[in-house]
């Protein structure tokens, strides 16, 4: 009954068409099973170089010794950075043999947190923060100028060349400063459509170009001037009780 | 009662405190003509109670500022920090013991500041209960750095800017609950802040500050970074300490608190970046001196993050009870386009109801003030909308924030923020029915304190706030759907797509009696 409303109505309703016949439309961004596919399946090998082992053994011994799987998410995330920014099964299965935990305890945290990506992603990670403070600032703009810049691709695509993937976000914590996208592991804050093909641009040629505002400011100060700690810092024992003078 | 300017009148009013300790900074600040005032006082000749002068707050000093390198524009590293007086005669502090700094905090008036205002002196001694050093488990204070909720950007500052004050708070704040290690929770996505607290760790483990005998003082003590990887749910306390042991991060009921049972079974404390890193400027410079800013109960001084449609947006500490508009204006130059062009505020990040143009003119940013104008301080993360701001899509934007960051361990928080982003964005168009309205705000209610933690909450009051405040602009877009498609029922479906043909049963609101709908209404008059 409610399909017939549907067929008759406005495209809005046609996408969320359903008929009483079929499963609940997929509710979730990103598919929670695993699929065995070429790139991705126990099969492939992977294991921490020398470096990454010597950071992973530093990374467990911060955590009591009956609680080795503590270190399971900075584990994943070094496997990641490893992993050409992506968390196969085959890296899920290494980090809980390391840890001497159930494999399916691993798979648990890999589609928890979202900065887990269970599928490859260009070279370079571009997420565009688009929650209300960087909405007022306009980031859908930024996101749509992001898209078009590289040959009009969709958010959570990646280009044909795979160098750039894009994704929209939930808020990065760099609100003052919107709107801004991070690229990698750096933020890129005080965004204007512009700005945002100039920086893409940069990556493009192979360079990095600064992280940080792209407006006159240096991080997340009045721009128009300081209004506060515009004199010297007070030092050591200033103003403090006698005690500790 | 004394005159004040006319823009000052309404705030100032109303909040004259009785208590003369803190009468400091009325002098200076009070824009009073004084052979007015004169007069005034010759009036006074009954024997009354002199009314003290009215207290302005805000105007801090930059003497009177904690994170006095919130601009990253001085070293961060253990050098800069000592010269700005990090680490000074930190041994003396922790020499003092733990009841000496857990009275410190409490006498200095010191709440939350993650948000729930929870007094600190009073959470920390939750740690000391009697026959604590019978128990042999080790003892854990986790720094909540999982800065996620939108609006907020204060923490940040703290961890590039100045992290030696976070790491010299973990040791004053750990010794005063007697704690082992302290775990610093970043998330993910702060790298390069991450980064700069390693580097303040490194360094206090190699000048002594940390390790087995920390300063000197023959108290042993650990500081850890762990790096979240991006859920905003893990900012929640049980959350957070789930989430360090290695597991999904979905929130634990309580009890057992974690002052009983927290890390890894053991007694936690976990406490909010800000309220970690004034401890030791406290305990140095006093309880008093920190008391002496904000009004009774809401002390001390507070990073205030403002974004959204100010000229300047901008991170900066001030005083607590400063008034919203003072913030704004002086810090922030001010709302583009003029004050007149506001539309409303949301105060303390994006889990507390928007404030509209008239409330926000008086309201003073502490958790009274905002609390009595049924909104929050929160984390202190202002969002300033001015005219031109879609409201009803800002708040379902928030809406499709709390669907993707809810954990999905409660039904109500699971299903509900996804309802609730259903009908908001359908409100955003006006496609739906008035009763809709009344419909959601129930449905908001049921979700409101039937989870397991506050993001079921959090979830709820926006929408609460907005047809609170804003419910005429929700209507009109209704109404003007209406006119142009015709009826609509309930759930989105036009009357103009029903098939008459079918018994259609009444509760669909589709042939609900055109009364319903109000007549349109100018927007936000």
């Amino acid at each position: 009954m409610f399909s017939r409303f549907a067929r008759k109505a406005l495209p809005w309703n046609v996408i969320r068409r359903r008929l009483l016949s079929t499963t609940p439309s997929r509710r979730s961004d990103a598919l929670f099973v695993h699929r065995d596919t070429p790139y991705n399946n126990p099969k492939v090998a992977f294991e921490f170089n020398v470096d990454n082992m010597k950071r992973a053994k530093e990374i467990i011994s911060h955590y009591p010794p009956q609680y080795k799987k503590a270190a399971v998410i900075p584990l994943l995330d070094l496997g990641q950075r490893q992993n050409k920014g992506w968390t196969s099964i085959s890296v899920m299965n290494y980090v809980a043999n390391l840890l001497e935990m159930p494999p399916m305890r691993v798979y648990e945290v890999a589609t928890f947190y979202t900065m887990f990506n269970r599928e490859p992603i260009g070279e370079h990670f571009v997420q565009v923060c688009t929650t209300t403070p960087c909405m007022l600032r306009g980031s859908t703009d930024i996101l749509n100028a992001a898209c078009e810049h590289l040959g009009a691709i969709k958010p959570g695509q990646t280009t044909k060349d795979g160098k750039f993937t894009v994704i929209e976000v939930e808020c990065q914590g760099a609100c003052s400063n919107a709107p801004m996208m991070v690229v990698g592991d750096d933020f890129y804050e005080d965004l204007t459509p512009e700005s945002t093909k100039r920086i893409l641009d940069g990556f493009k040629k192979g360079k990095k170009p600064k992280p940080g505002p792209q407006s006159s400011r240096q991080t997340s100060e009045n721009s128009a001037g300081l209004t506060a700690l515009t004199s010297e810092p007070y030092g050591p024992g200033e103003f403090c009780q006698p005690d500790f003078q | 009662m004394e005159f004040v300017t006319s823009s000052s009148l309404t705030t100032t009013t109303m909040l004259r405190s009785s208590s003369p300790a803190l009468l400091r900074a009325s002098v200076s600040t009070s824009r009073v003509s004084r052979p007015f005032r004169g007069k005034l006082r010759t009036c006074r000749s009954l024997a009354t109670v002199a009314e003290p002068p009215v207290r302005r707050y805000g105007g801090l000093r930059d003497q009177d500022r904690i994170f006095t390198n919130a601009y990253c524009r001085h070293d961060h590293g253990i050098k800069g920090a000592m010269s700005r007086g990090d680490w000074h005669r930190t041994k003396d502090i922790l020499l003092k013991g733990d009841s000496w700094i857990i009275q410190q905090i409490k006498d200095s008036g010191l709440r939350g500041r993650g948000g729930a205002g929870f007094p600190s002196g009073l959470k920390w001694s939750f740690m000391n209960k009697p026959g604590w050093e019978k128990d042999p488990r080790p003892r854990y204070l986790v720094i909540n750095a999982d800065e996620g909720e939108p609006g907020t950007c204060k923490d940040r500052e703290i961890l590039r800017g100045d992290p030696h004050k976070l790491i010299e708070g973990c040791l004053v704040a750990g010794r005063g609950m007697n704690a082992t290690a302290a775990y610093i929770y970043i998330r993910g996505e702060f790298y390069q802040e991450a980064a700069h607290v390693q580097q303040a760790i490194n360094e206090a483990y190699a000048s002594g500050f940390l390790g087995k005998d920390a300063c000197g003082s023959g108290y042993s003590f650990d500081v850890y970074v762990h790096r979240g990887a991006g859920a905003y749910i893990c900012g929640e306390e049980t959350a957070l300490i789930e989430s360090i042991e290695g597991k999904q991060g979905k929130p634990r009921l309580k009890p057992p608190f974690p002052a009983d049972v927290g890390l890894f079974g053991c007694p936690t404390t976990v406490a909010n970046v800000e309220t970690v890193a004034v401890a030791p400027t406290i305990c140095r410079r006093g309880a008093s001196w920190f008391a002496g800013f904000g009004r009774e109960r809401n002390q001390g001084t507070k990073l205030f993050c403002i974004s959204g449609h100010v000229n300047n947006p901008c991170v900066v500490e001030e005083e607590m009870s400063i008034p919203l508009k003072d913030l704004v204006e002086k810090h922030c130059g001010g709302v583009i386009g003029g004050w007149d062009n506001l539309l409303g505020i949301i105060p303390g990040g994006s889990s507390v109801p928007v404030l509209p143009k008239d409330t926000c003119a008086e309201v003073l940013m502490d958790y009274d003030s905002l609390k009595d104008a049924q909104s929050g301080l929160g984390t202190g993360a202002v969002i300033v909308m001015d005219k031109s701001t879609d409201i009803v899509k800002a708040i379902a934007r928030f809406s499709h924030f709390y669907k993707h960051e809810s954990c999905g361990q409660c039904t109500p928080c699971r299903e509900g923020t996804t309802w609730m982003m259903n009908m908001m964005d359908r409100m955003v168009e006006g496609r739906g029915h008035v009763r809709e309205i009344d419909m959601l705000l129930e449905l908001t209610k049921q979700v409101e304190g039937r989870t397991i933690c506050a993001l079921g909450d959090a979830a709820a009051w926006p929408i609460q706030g907005l047809m609170r405040h804003f419910r005429p602009e929700v209507e009109r877009r209704i109404a003007e759907f209406r006119a142009a498609n015709g009826a609509v029922g309930f759930g989105g479906h036009l009357a103009s797509a029903a098939d008459d043909t079918l018994a259609l049963p009444d509760n669909l609101g589709l042939r609900l009696p055109k009364v319903a709908a109000p007549q349109p209404q100018v927007a936000q008059a």
